[in-house]
């Protein structure tokens, strides 16, 4: 009755709901719908990058230069906003076009040159997060309108509860992906060309499209939160958003996206990314425990759901076999 | 010659050192002070020694193919451990006491190496993936031996490991020349090094051959993991104190390239040892040159990526057969004529 290729991210949303039901049982004031609004809240930037991450994996690839292509955004908005005095209105496309051009570049040197990704998204890490550094290496602080009231508006729905744009363009994001994902040609070239690269060239594929098509797409989300972190922190700074891929890369597994390629879907990543937001918002409530549980916790869960795949993927091949 | 593959990173290496001899003519000058070699030279092995531990560690992991993320986390854990154990001690000085601290973190580090070892060639899990676990949780986990705080210690004979110096020349260095001569004694006067390249050319294969791939795979990450937590130990005892947040942050990322610049290619099957410590010593040389000429130091990510950029580049066959196409039709401008009517 319920397919196996959806136990992955059944398991996920069953996990996510379980963490939810122990935080609401252990803490009063857990169990509100504005708690989990504020998950969607505080992690809107990483709910965006990570779709973006979800489709680079599925065709096989990775990013590792997402986290770094944030800060640079949150700093040549800062730098053209404020010191240059450009208008938003200019500045967002231009920082939008900028980032789906770095992903652009970097797909077409791993495919032309056949240079592993990770060490081409690698390099891409470095200079964007250089290229924060030669703008400037302090904090550069936003006080344009536009910014503090894109920053402050609160949505209200009913019953009292709240919500910011940047949830808005968050949900937007992930509900494109997931049409883009599961009902155009794009997105079954990604799954085709995650699942085995020279099929997708023998039967035909535009083998060379998608993937460049892929990292720029992962360049534009990474450049869209960029902006919503600009958003949510007000400021652009070279050290924002640093270690982001590895949290992006985290809800991408955790949501039952197979490293290998060909495996994924874009709403495990979405639940994904609320798990983190959630064994956040436990250890935040408990108090006495210490951020640094944030990173044990994460890692644990990695190895659970990297595990349960290899079980449910070696169960498949038992049964070819 | 120019086949040789220390070729071209001693190239690199030494155009480095002429530009910075250039830039500044004393650079190459070494005094001798109250018994101890200073120079820039000297600077450059004495601060490149724990990259270059770790960088070994990491070459042998890529020859089999795989990669090791998690080394960075390693290091921060294994200075976090030794500085735990040291300050709870009365009597910091105490040979016993360091070298407990230093055993106890040692062992640690072998286990963390052992289990990633066992994620990869036990269980199966990609080593990108494997290693990407302890590399999140490390630091959470380096953090919950510190306790979160920035640990320092008092001990003159642990900082010796940092700092110290023998024979005119700092201790580390021979640490890190101690390491080097056994891994290449190890993998080039035995038959390791053709068991490491044959796993990492095809690890069902080399089974089939009657290798013990497994068993040579999980040697390697204990063997890396091993590295990282000596280099740890030199990075802690340098400046007497453990971070868990920010010791070796990075360092995952400049051993590979290290590993990279060396000519050891991440597809496995191959590896340099050599080359992968002139590489060490050349990100080193050139994080020294960005300080010198007063770039700032950030900048030194940027020059990184293109350094990245341009060794992937040319490693890259296929970038090479369109560069040597471009400049061939260009010398030879009715080459294609002829051809045609040949």
């Amino acid at each position: 009755m319920l397919k196996r290729q959806y136990i992955p991210i059944v398991v996920t949303a069953a996990l996510l709901a379980l963490m939810f039901a122990a935080g609401s049982f252990r803490y009063t004031g857990f169990f509100s719908l504005q708690v989990l609004l504020n998950l969607l809240i505080d992690n809107a930037f990483l709910i965006i990058v990570a779709v973006g991450m979800t489709f680079v994996i599925v065709s096989g690839g990775i990013d590792l230069s997402v986290g770094s292509v944030i800060a640079l955004t949150t700093m040549i908005s800062a730098s053209l906003v404020q010191e240059q005095g450009w208008p938003p209105a200019v500045v967002i496309p231009l920082v939008l076009v900028l980032g789906a051009a770095f992903g652009w570049v970097m797909g077409a040197i791993i495919h032309y040159f056949k240079i592993q990704p990770f060490i081409v998204t690698l390099a891409g890490m470095f200079l964007a997060r250089g290229l924060c550094y030669v703008i400037s290496i302090n904090t550069i602080t936003i006080d344009h309108p536009f910014y503090t009231s894109m920053a402050q508006t609160k949505i209200n729905l009913p019953g009292g509860f709240f919500i910011s744009i940047s949830v808005i363009i968050a949900l937007v994001v992930v509900a494109a992906a997931i049409y883009l994902a599961h009902y155009t040609r794009f997105g079954r070239n990604t799954y085709a060309l995650g699942g085995s690269e020279s099929s997708a060239l023998l039967m035909g594929l535009p083998v060379a499209r998608t993937k460049i098509l892929v990292y720029t797409f992962s360049g534009l989300c990474s450049a869209l939160a960029g902006v919503v972190f600009t958003f949510y922190m007000l400021s652009g700074y070279g050290l924002h958003a640093v270690g982001l891929e590895l949290d992006a890369i985290a809800a991408v597994v955790i949501g039952g996206t197979l490293l290998t390629g060909g495996v994924g879907y874009i709403l495990g990543t979405f639940f994904g990314v609320l798990i983190q937001g959630v064994i956040q918002t436990i250890i935040s409530f408990e108090g006495t425990l210490s951020s640094w549980w944030t990173k044990i916790v994460i890692g644990l869960l990695l190895l659970l759901f990297i595990v349960l795949q290899r079980l449910l993927s070696a169960r498949r091949q038992m049964q070819k076999a | 010659m120019v086949k040789h593959h220390l070729f071209w990173p001693l190239v690199m290496l030494g155009a480095l050192l002429l530009f910075n001899l250039l830039y500044e003519p004393d650079f190459f000058s070494i005094q001798m002070r109250a018994g101890k070699l200073y120079g820039s030279l000297i600077d450059i092995l004495n601060f490149g020694a724990p990259l270059i531990l770790v960088a070994i560690g990491m070459t042998l992991v890529i020859a089999t193919k795989g990669i090791d993320l998690s080394v960075g986390s390693i290091v921060a854990i294994a200075g976090a451990m030794a500085c735990m154990f040291l300050s709870q001690g009365t009597d910091q000085n105490l040979l016993s006491l360091v070298l407990s601290a230093i055993g106890i973190a040692l062992v640690l580090a072998l286990v963390l190496g052992l289990w990633n070892g066992m994620l990869v060639a036990v269980f199966g899990i990609q080593p990108i993936i494997a290693t990407l676990i302890l590399m999140v949780a490390g630091r959470g986990v380096a953090q919950l031996i510190t306790g979160g705080q920035i640990i320092t210690v008092s001990s003159s004979s642990y900082k010796f490991i940092g700092a110290g110096s023998l024979l005119t020349l700092p201790f580390s260095i021979f640490i890190a020349g101690g390491v080097l001569l056994i891994a290449i004694l190890l993998t080039r006067k035995t038959a390791l090094g053709l068991f490491i390249e044959s796993v990492g050319c095809n690890p069902e294969a080399s089974r089939l051959a009657g290798i013990r791939s497994r068993v040579v795979m999980i040697a390697v990450y204990v063997f890396c993991g091993l590295c990282a937590g000596i280099a740890g130990l030199l990075l802690s005892a340098n400046v007497s104190s453990a971070d868990g947040n920010n010791a070796g942050l990075w360092y995952e990322l400049d051993a590979i390239l290290a590993v990279v610049i060396g000519g050891t290619s991440l597809n496995g099957g191959r590896f340099y040892l050599l080359g992968t410590v002139v590489g060490a010593l050349i990100i080193q040389t050139l994080t020294t040159t960005i300080y010198m000429i007063g770039v700032p130091p950030e900048i030194t990510l940027v020059v990184k990526a293109f350094v990245v950029l341009l060794v992937c580049l040319i490693q890259s066959e296929t970038f090479r057969k369109t560069l040597a196409h471009r400049f061939k039709t260009r010398r030879y401008p009715a080459e294609s004529e002829v051809k045609r009517h040949a």
